[in-house]
This record gives C-alpha cells, structure tokens and sequence, in this order.
C-alpha cells in the first residue's frame, strides 16, 4: 500500500534523542537490528519521519534507502502521526463479512477522512486494520487499546461521542 | 491447597470484553469475603468458545459462567462460592439440564472435539512454568536428550505422518532430516508465529494459552537437526502473546530448560523472539527469514531451500506454531498413538477458527476428517437469525470458498485442494445469503494487492489487473468476456508467481466462479446483486402500500430525494413517499430511519 508521508514539521525533543540514541546503542552489534529499532523509534515518536529515519540509518551505520525500504515495507510503521485517539476498523475477513466495511465508512463519513488520515485538529485518526483476533466479537474496532465489539453503524456515533470532549 | 478454583479466560477474545478486570473484581470480592486462601483464581489461556466470553469455569464443580459482566461477580461469589449454590442464570444455557448440570464436554462445541495442540489451553496457568511442567511439561524434552539419538527423534516425527500446519501440509520430518543432513557450524530452529491470515487466531492461542510447549518442541527440534539457536518470529499485533512467551522464555531459562547443557546432557539451545510489522508476505518462509534478518520481507526463489541456506544462509527449519505444539505429545504418546487420528493422507488433528456467521465462533480442534457440516452445524452451532448457510471460506485470501453441496467432503489436505480450495492456516469464515461472493473476491483481491510486496510481475500486476475487472464487475460495469479473460489471467499468475502468496492469491476468485458463476453473471448481465452487497447495484425503494407518509425518511434524507406523491394506500391517512433513483446516493439512512419496515433494497 502507497504510505501517506506526512507534512507537518518535525518536532522532536532532546529527550526523545537520548532515547533513541540508547535504543541504537543496545542493538548495534545485532545484524537485524534495523527492524527493532525502527519499532522501538516508532514508541517514542509516535511515528517515523525522514528526520528519525536519518538518525537510525546513521547511528547503525546502514543506508538511509535501507531503513526507508523497511519501514515503507511493512504496515506497522507510520510515516504520518497519528491522531490523539486512533480509531483502527479491523477488516479481517469474519469482521469484513459482519459488516464491519459499512462501520469504517461511516466512521469515515462522520470524521470528514479517508482510512490511513488524519483530523486536521489532531484528535483522529482512522485506520483499518488486519484481524486483531478477537473474532468473537465481530465486527470490532480498537479507539487506541479501548476495544469496542459487536457493532453496528448506529454504534458509531455513540462512540465518537465518548471522545469528543476529552 | 484450595478447595476452589476458577478459572478466568485471559486469551484475547475475553480479554478484548474485560476478562482481566473480572478476574481483578473476583480476587478482591474473595479478600472481602476471608475466601482467598480457599479459593484459587487462575487467569488461563483460550478456551475456544470465544463467541460466549468473557468465560469463566469454576472447579470442582466445573459450572460454565459465559457472557460473565463484571457486575455479576459480587453474587457469583457469595452464593456460588460462599453458599456452595450455583447461579444457573449465568451458566451457558446449553449445559444447563433440569435437576443437574452438564459436563462441558458434553456439550455440542465441545463433544466432538480432540484437543491436542490445544490441550492445555484453557487448562493452565500460561506465565506459570510449574503448571506446565504438572502436565507432563518438558517431560518429551527430557525422553529426547537422555534416551533418543536425532535420528531417532526425525524418524518418530516421520512415523506419526505430522504434516505442516501452516498451509501447505509439507511433512514436518522431512523438513527435519533434511536439514539434519547439512553439515554446518550454526543451524537455526525458527517458528513463524506471524498469523497473517484475516480470521485466525489459532497460533495466537496457543502462545497466550500454552507457551511452553513451543518452547519444549523447538529444543527438540534443536535437538533433531543439531542446533543450537531458535527464533520465533511473532506478530507485534499480538501483544498479550509476545508478553506470555517472553516470560516462558525467561521462565525455562531460570529453571535449566534452555541455555547450556541442558538436563545435564551438554546439550545447548536458547531462542529469541523477533516481532513482525505487519506483512503477510512474512508468512512465505523465505520471505520471513529475510525479514528476521531485519530486512524487507521479501521471498526470495528456492531453491536454494531454507534446508540448505536459510537464516544467516545457514540450514534452517521453520514451522508454525500449531505443528510445533504438537511434537511434545508425539514423542510422549508415541507416533502410532498420533497416526491413528486423521485421514490416511493427513494425520493428527486441526485447530479451525471460526468466523463469520456462526453462533459458535472460536477455536475448535477436531480430529482430520471431520466433515465441514459437523464443524459448522453441529460443533458451530450453525447459522444466527435463521439464515440459510452460502459458503464457507478456509486457507484465508489462498484459499477458496466451499459450498453446500462440498459440505460432506472429509477435511483434510488433499481433499480440500481437489475442491478448490486449501487448509492454510485453519481459518474458516462461514457466509450465509446475506453475503456476495463477489465481493467477497474482491475483498480478497484487495488483500492480496496490498500485501503484494512488488517483487515480481505477475503478482504485483496480475492480482491489481484481477481486483480492477472485480470492480467493474461489482459497478455493473462488467462484460461476460471478463470471465474468460479472468479465468486466463489467474492461471497465469498461479503458474509464475515467485512465491505462495501469489501462487494461490486467484484462489478466491477461481473457486468463486467456479460455484457461485451465477452470481457474476447476476452482477454482468442482470446489473444486479442478489445478496444486496454491491452498493452501485442496488436500488432502494418505498413499498407504497406501506408507507404511512410519516416522512422521516426525506427528513433523514442527505440528498434530499425523497418526495411525497398523491398516492394514499388503503387504510393509511397520508399519501406514501417515493425515492427518486436518479439522485439516491444508496446511503441506507432512510432504511434506519423507517419505523414501518416499507423501505426495502433489491
């Protein structure tokens, strides 16, 4: 899938460096470390931009076109932040033949964005996710790790309520 | 010692509706009520009947409390476990009989089921290592180093006819003798835990439910082909798993069963755990080693095969999660025990996930064989709401959708690949008419585009070629020479993918025109979707003699495209409303609106 590259500036405090910085220097002599890294960066910032992608290519001394490569490869690095409540619409195949397409359209209605975007406020982003693995509950969809199961369209809106004042 | 113990399911499913603060609530009622020395709370892995939690089993008794709410467990406590009676209102109603109460295994989910690989779940504690090692835990481990030579341990594995769980049901103990044969100073033992496949979760469960035994039969593996390193490469989506196994891990290393010189017999073998990123392609074996290797997780063409270079270009085997939980009782029950369960082809037994629209959804192992209408009308319970059953789904976007008259053809391997179909990993998602089976295609093709990972031609532009004639199809837009040209297509990308994923991605929509053929043409020549999914197919209209012209539905209306006529039905005080099709944007708000039931699709 094409990633969406975010184009809000970078802004990343010396702590979150530091961090990092450790990160790197506890993997270094692991010769798969890129992948590790990349996920543990990805804890403290949120998200992978250009400017975390730089300093974890040139503090494991790999190409920076190596460490793009991974994280616009797999689906769990972000290159856009996240909003402050991330909603994420499984679409495993037993939430999918619930309904649970018909859940993220609304949900993409309701919010103004497409799956994988952001509020311009910050306060939502959507998602569609892979199966999470809780098929009994399906159709479900996760508002960061609130998991809310056996839905219908006309839960949507009950649920964006919850965390519009917040 | 305790006189009770209750058992709270903490896998994902019941975790996912609060299990663990129900076990909280429970342990602190117990404290309030001076029962905490005499009763036990055991958070456990998943008991499988996922469709009914958070579950909730109390023992010596064995009563079965489903759907338990966190508010109930104030009453369960005084009057199950304080005054000994037993809240039948919160049992599974199935195990409820008139004066006494039903064993769970008694019951239709259960009955039928042989729990091998699951045999723990649900049955012990999974960050207690002492539990596992009380049932027999490590035990194989143990037989292996002190009284089996390698060869030995491959030839038992051979002998039970184990074949891979993972998908293509290659024999585990070739994989093993192969990879005993080359010499080399390092060979790796790797496990894909990397369940990509949408709807199942049987992996899943065994790493939350019972770690150890992955642990025990990668050692043993370690053993078999001589060496000395494991990795298990986990799914970060599955975050209680990680957790569960990195505290085996620590657990078995505390206690001498990983590390050096194990059981005293100089035997060496440690493992780590690697988390995937989410890319179904990780689950082709190559694909999944480049991706340990921290790289893009791209396959690469075999051979060479992973026997011969693998991981770090050194000799490695990699099973999945369900195979591998299988060894231990293999080597302890012994391979004839093993080989007498199952079909000739396939022995043992399969863990199936089941989704979609089925009362009983959740895990059921079931012996190879079993026919698809006893998992899904007996062991499933069947279909919710009355609705008449369409198809069944298995091998997930690899495999194809089975229909009622394939309903009786014993599962195993080949049988279901002569139907068009395949095992995969045991997901099985049941349909009912309210489904497409186009679009249930396109939904697959979806998938298998945007997991492509671009390597090769035919399945980075074949599948993208296949979805945009899938879309026509579903728009109305589709032509009848589109079924051939399809059809020729997905021979095409079957026969030069580079890897499983796109070998077996046209699987959907093969085996969907090859049985549901009337539903494509429905959607070509009719411009119709007979299930009602396909929203630029359908119409929505008010049945006149319905309408009580209320008119809350061109209320509700976004496009306002709802109008009053001067037709007034028998019986009814104002006149009925009309849709204009023209300007119906096919939202289905007025549907929801209508009190009266006199808005329908079709």
């Amino acid at each position: 899938m094409q990633k969406k590259i975010s184009s809000i500036p970078f802004s990343g405090t010396p702590e979150q460096e530091a961090k990092l910085k450790e990160v790197i220097a506890k993997n270094i002599d692991d010769p798969g470390a890129v992948m590790p890294v990349l996920q543990e960066a990805q804890e403290i910032y949120g998200y992978l931009p250009i400017e975390v992608q730089t300093m974890v290519a040139e503090g494991l001394g790999v190409p920076l076109e190596e460490v793009y490569g991974v994280s616009t490869f797999y689906s769990q690095f972000a290159l856009s932040p996240k909003g402050k409540y991330n909603i994420s619409v499984c679409l495993g195949t037993a939430c999918y033949v619930k309904g649970s397409g018909d859940i993220l359209n609304k949900l993409s209605e309701m919010l103004g964005i497409e799956a994988e975007e952001c509020t311009p406020d910050g306060k939502f982003s959507l998602t569609a996710c892979r199966c999470i693995g809780a098929c009994g509950l399906a159709p479900v969809l996760t508002v960061n790790d609130e998991v809310y199961g056996r839905l219908t369209v006309n839960d949507v809106p009950g649920i964006l309520e919850k965390y519009q004042d917040a | 010692m305790y006189r009770s113990n209750v058992l709270v399911c903490g896998g994902t499913g019941c975790t996912s509706s609060n299990s663990l603060q129900i076990a909280e609530k429970l342990k602190e009622e117990l404290k309030v009520k001076g029962l905490d020395k005499e009763v036990n709370v055991i958070t456990t892995g998943c008991f499988g009947l996922c469709a009914l939690g958070p579950i909730m089993v109390v023992y010596p008794e064995g009563s079965f409390y489903s759907m338990v709410n966190i508010d109930d467990i104030p009453e369960i406590v005084e009057e199950h476990l304080l005054k000994g009676r037993i809240v039948t209102r919160l049992l599974y109603q199935e195990t409820v009989e008139e004066d006494t109460i039903k064993s769970l295994n008694k019951t239709n989910f259960y009955a039928k089921q042989k729990r091998v690989a699951l045999r723990n779940c649900g049955v012990i504690d999974p960050e207690k290592i002492d539990d596992y090692i009380a049932n027999d835990g490590y035990a194989a481990l143990g037989k292996v180093l002190t009284e089996m030579t390698p060869d030995q341990v491959i030839q038992t594995i051979l002998d039970s006819g184990l074949r891979g769980r993972g998908g293509a049901g290659f024999p585990t103990g070739l994989k093993w003798k192969f990879a005993a044969a080359n010499d080399a100073d390092q060979k790796y033992v790797c496990c894909n835990a990397d369940e990509g496949d949408p709807g199942a979760f049987m992996d899943r469960s065994v790493l939350e439910g019972d770690p150890h035994s992955l642990i025990e039969a990668m050692a043993i593996a370690g053993y078999a082909i001589g060496a000395s390193k494991g990795r298990v490469y986990v799914r970060a989506e599955y975050p209680i798993a990680v957790k569960r196994l990195q505290i085996a891990i620590d657990q078995a290393r505390e206690y001498g069963l990983l590390g050096e010189d194990i059981f005293g017999t100089g035997f060496n073998f440690d493992m780590e755990l690697r988390l995937g990123a989410g890319a179904f392609v990780c689950g082709e074996e190559t694909a999944l080693m480049t991706s340990i290797e921290g790289k893009r997780g791209e396959p690469r063409p075999r051979p060479p095969f992973p026997a011969v270079k693998g991981l770090y270009q050194k000799p490695t085997i990699l099973n999945n999660v369900e195979t591998y939980a299988n060894i231990a009782q293999i080597i302890l029950k012994g391979p004839e025990w093993f080989a007498s369960m199952g079909t000739e082809k396939s022995k043992g037994t399969k863990v199936f996930a089941l989704g979609g629209k089925i009362n009983h959804t959740g895990l059921v192992e079931i012996p190879m064989g079993t026919t698809l209408r006893e998992i899904v009308f007996e062991i499933g319970g069947g279909i919710p709401n009355g609705k008449k059953f369409k198809a069944a789904q298995t091998g997930g976007p690899s495999g194809g959708c089975i229909p009622e008259e394939h309903l009786d053809v014993p599962i195993d391997y080949d049988n279901l690949l002569a139907i068009g179909s395949m095992m995969g990993s045991g997901g099985l998602i049941v349909m009912d008419e309210d489904n497409c089976m186009v679009d249930v295609a396109k939904f697959f093709l979806e998938f298998t585009v945007d997991e492509s990972c671009g390597k090769c031609t035919p399945c980075r532009i074949g599948t993208k070629r296949l979805l945009e004639m899938l879309e026509k199809i579903t728009k109305g837009q589709g032509t009848m020479e589109m079924l051939d040209e399809m059809e020729e297509l997905c021979e095409f990308i079957k026969a030069n993918s580079l890897c499983g994923l796109g070998q077996t991605a046209p699987n959907p929509v093969l085996s969907t025109l090859r049985y549901f053929r009337n539903e494509y043409l429905a959607h070509i020549q009719d411009k119709k979707c007979p299930a009602g999914v396909c929203k630029e197919l359908l119409e929505y209209k008010i049945e006149k003699d319905k309408c009580r012209g209320c008119g809350m539905c061109a209320r509700k209306c976004p496009v306002g495209t709802i109008f009053v006529t001067d037709y007034t039905a028998p019986g009814m005080k104002k006149p009925a409303y009309m849709i204009d099709p023209a300007k119906c944007i096919k939202c289905g708000a007025c549907m929801d609106t209508c009190k009266f039931k006199a808005i329908y699709k079709g």
